[in-house]
């Protein structure tokens, strides 16, 4: 105990007696690791917004389907279970976020246009608890409930069939039967979403009233399930299995959305290869600021040897200064990471670049998103791989010859 | 009781394309409680004798006992352990820790040998008073006069009580007067605590007060004089 003690004055000693190179060695590895956690922040805010936009697309974190839908998602392959068993089931299972569709591919037609959409009879009192459409950027009005029978489409979509609130469309699609199942729809309210893409593929109307036209009775073809954390939907996966039937599929948005899937997995690596580039060119500066600092000291080193200081206290001692200049570096650049993301939460502006992050599945703002896992990451990896680098130089130390080492006094 | 047996110890060293023996089958025993100076001109051995003696050079041959116990065959962690324990040191210069004022530097042997803080505290306070530090303890070397860090050195050298203290050119530095009371400062501990001293100089001063003078040419011993007496 006695001996730490005198090992870690003589290291914060022997930290300021060169200040100035202390300093920026400090300001260096402030700086490194600021970059670290707030490039991090920022990716894993642009992966986050990506993930979110992509499970708001589907949406549904967990989605249970007819084995045949997957491949060919159309009204003849619905969930053999009746929407209302569905409805018991889930109901009393205690999920928050939850909602039974029913999702065809049909043709949307104004005066002027027709474009092909994926049309969803939705229950809105359940939708709503989904976040699959920001209501409060809805013009016009929303469905009302299972039975409303008008539609409601997105800003870009309504935008390319010159229509709008007020106007009448044509909804075409088919029946399990292959007839054509088609109508007409008042418009009632436009949405919009931060993907452009979203607001042209998805058209709403009431489940029921959806139900009706396609002529299948009380059916869906999709329950979607949402959690609390979409980076660990395997606990909700399995609860999910245990409560429909074997012959259906249930999947969780990873193999739903592979690209999504793998962008989360790539980007994860990508912090990592990131955090430890930039620590590889702070290494440089660590290891340099240590070698000097023992070269400067050869004859102290051989003195403090000679008078029968231990070699491993030697490297204890060089090693405790690194740390000192690691654990302060730490605290500077983990305050200004924290300082220049903090003024951020509102979100980045980006939209100069918005067809390009719109092509990346991205939103034109990009929200800085701090993870305690992240920080703690860059943390870790400066800590233990600077204590590694520092251990060259701390062991050239100890291996002096103390009477060679004094001799330099000469 | 021999402090310091020296047997038949041979060191060279390799200069350009000449071999320069340093130690040519140099035997020599030290008691306990003597005042021992080792003279000789530059490059006659003393300093490689002193360090073979505090286990800081090893002979390329022959053996160095210190207090019965063989050193020469010791590791590097017993050695420091040794020289811990029961050697003090003085060196030429550069004998003090730069970040550490003079308490500190004179506390550091007993910090690393763990005596707790009061003890270190009392010991070294009465030490600085009697090399007449007093009033200077928190002074770092820097702010420190060579003779004045000379003396803290000292102190250090025998602030724990070691068996042998081994001082290499101590007056080089210094001085007449100073020197003058360093030697007076080394014959009182020498007298109070019958701490062996061996000295490496070719200080006349020094040589001059000693009570055992031992003369050395091209690393052997050519004289060893009892300045008692005569």
């Amino acid at each position: 105990m006695l001996r730490l003690r005198i090992l870690f004055m003589l290291a914060w000693r022997n930290l300021w007696r060169n200040k100035r190179r202390t300093l920026i060695m400090l300001a260096a590895i402030g700086i490194g690791v600021w970059a670290m956690i707030f490039m991090t922040a920022l990716t894993q805010g642009m992966v986050d917004k990506m993930v979110r936009d992509g499970i708001t697309a589907l949406p549904g974190e967990v989605q249970v389907h007819n084995p045949d839908y997957l491949d060919d998602p159309t009204v003849a392959n619905l969930l053999p279970t009746a929407d209302s068993e569905l409805q018991r089931r889930f109901g009393a299972a205690g999920f928050n976020q939850w909602a039974t569709r029913l999702r065809v591919p049909a043709v949307i037609s104004s005066e002027r246009e027709s474009r092909g959409v994926t049309l969803l009879g939705i229950d809105p009192a359940r939708e709503r608890q989904l976040g699959f459409v920001d209501y409060a950027r809805v013009q016009g009005r929303f469905l009302y409930n299972a039975e409303d029978d008008a539609i409601v489409i997105g800003r870009a979509l309504a935008a390319t069939l010159e229509t709008g609130i007020g106007k009448r469309v044509v909804i075409m699609s088919q029946d399990p039967q292959n007839n054509i199942a088609d109508r007409g729809f008042r418009v009632v309210g436009l949405f919009r979403a931060d993907l452009e893409s979203l607001e042209k593929t998805f058209v709403f109307t009431g489940k029921k009233t959806l139900q009706s036209l396609l002529k299948v009775g009380n059916h869906v073809s999709e329950i979607a399930v949402t959690g609390n954390e979409y980076r660990n939907v395997d606990p909700l996966y399995d609860k999910v299995r245990r409560l429909v039937d074997e012959q259906v599929v249930v999947s969780r948005w990873t193999e739903l959305n592979p690209y999504l899937g793998s962008m989360l997995k790539v980007m994860d690596g990508f912090v990592l290869v990131w955090v430890i580039v930039i620590f590889l060119a702070l290494s440089f500066g660590l290891v340099n600021t240590l070698v000097m600092a023992v070269f400067e000291r050869v004859r102290e080193i051989g003195l403090m040897l000679a008078l029968g200081m231990k070699p491993s206290n030697i490297l204890g001692q060089i090693m405790i200064e690194s740390m000192f200049l690691l654990i302060f570096g730490l605290l500077i650049g983990n305050l200004l990471a924290v300082a220049s993301i903090a003024p951020l939460r509102g979100g980045i502006d980006v939209s100069v670049v918005a067809k390009g992050m719109a092509m990346m599945g991205s939103a034109p703002v990009l929200y800085p998103l701090l993870r305690i896992q992240d920080v703690l990451l860059a943390n870790a990896v400066v800590l233990i791989l600077g204590l590694l680098a520092s251990l060259s130089p701390a062991w050239r130390a100890a291996r002096y010859e103390p009477i060679k080492a004094l001799r330099k006094v000469d | 009781m021999t402090a310091v047996r020296c047997v038949e110890l041979c060191k060279t060293y390799r200069q350009g394309e000449q071999d320069i023996k340093a130690l040519d089958h140099l035997s020599v025993d030290i008691a306990a409680g003597e005042f021992v100076c080792l003279s000789a001109p530059s490059g006659g051995g003393k300093t490689t004798l002193l360090n073979a003696i505090g286990g800081l050079e090893e002979p390329d041959s022959g053996e160095v006992w210190i207090a019965g116990k063989r050193i020469d065959t010791l590791g590097k962690g017993a050695l420091a352990n040794l020289r811990l324990q029961q050697i003090g040191f003085v060196f030429q210069a550069y004998n003090l820790i730069p970040v550490l004022s003079a308490r500190e530097n004179v506390e550091f042997v007993m910090q690393l040998q763990g005596i707790a803080a009061a003890e270190r505290h009392e010991k070294s306070t009465a030490l600085l008073q009697q090399v007449g530090l007093a009033g200077l303890e928190d002074r770092r070397p820097a702010q420190m006069s060579g003779g004045q860090q000379q003396r803290v050195a000292v102190a250090r050298a025998v602030v724990s009580g070691p068996a042998l203290v081994l001082a290499d050119e101590p007056t080089a530095n210094l001085d007449s007067k100073t020197a003058e009371g360093l030697i007076d400062l080394f014959t009182d501990l020498n007298n109070i605590y019958a701490t062996t001293f061996v000295i490496a100089t070719h200080d006349p001063r020094v040589m001059a007060q000693v009570p055992r003078l031992i003369k050395m040419l091209d690393g052997r011993i050519v004289d060893d004089i009892d300045q008692r007496a005569s």
